[in-house]
């Protein structure tokens, strides 16, 4: 029971990040927005594992919130370089 | 002892959502990008801390906790250094903060 409030929340919680992912006005705040998402996600996991006995599912939110970190870095860094390093560092702007 | 236990995880577990409802609705109605990263702090240290904790009081003395302790180490850790990659990024990228006082800030304060 306790489980289920929680996944009920996370969830809402969820919903009212993907709205903002949705709206917006900046790529910035789409960022933001999936970094909380992620960490929803990780969340969630944890709280299903917990809901259905299955502890197990523990390792998958533990290897989802490095994988989110990493992802919302990569997304970051391709977002304000317009590229992933290749060429070299101090070209902002080439997404105009 | 046992009721005792799920006593502290229902509160932990609904003081945590709370928060994270909280931070959701913040990041929904905050005015800037800015604003938006204190519901986005919300959710990510008291929310997710809470509602692990109280995973954690029904997890016991095991492995399962130890679990629990590494995914909240890793939240805490991350979390604030992705928020942060935001922040710059935008700052950089030549996103300004609303201040109070300029024609488009809110007018109080």
């Amino acid at each position: 029971m306790m489980y289920a409030v929680a996944l009920v929340a996370i969830m809402i919680t969820m919903g009212l990040a993907l709205t903002r992912a949705a709206l917006g006005p900046t790529v910035f705040d789409r960022i933001l927005a999936l970094n909380m998402f992620g960490t929803k996600t990780v969340l969630l996991i944890a709280a299903i594992g917990f809901l259905t006995g299955r502890p197990d599912f523990l390792d998958l939110a533990l290897v989802y919130a490095l994988i989110n970190f990493i992802g919302v870095i990569a997304v970051l860094r391709f977002a304000q370089h317009g590229h992933f390093g290749e060429i070299d560092d101090d070209d902002k702007g080439t997404d105009s | 002892m046992d009721l005792a236990l799920d006593i502290l995880s229902w509160i932990c577990l609904v003081t945590g959502s709370i928060f994270a409802i909280i931070g959701g609705i913040g990041l929904l109605r905050l005015p800037d990008v800015f604003a938006r990263m204190h519901g986005g702090g919300i959710t990510d240290t008291l929310g997710a801390g809470l509602i692990l904790i109280g995973l954690m009081f029904q997890a016991g003395l095991s492995l399962i906790t130890v679990k629990l302790l590494m995914v909240l180490l890793f939240l805490l850790v991350t979390s604030p250094t992705a928020t942060h990659a935001v922040a710059r990024s935008a700052l950089s990228h030549g996103v300004r903060p609303r201040v109070a006082g300029e024609e488009d800030g809110p007018s109080s304060l």
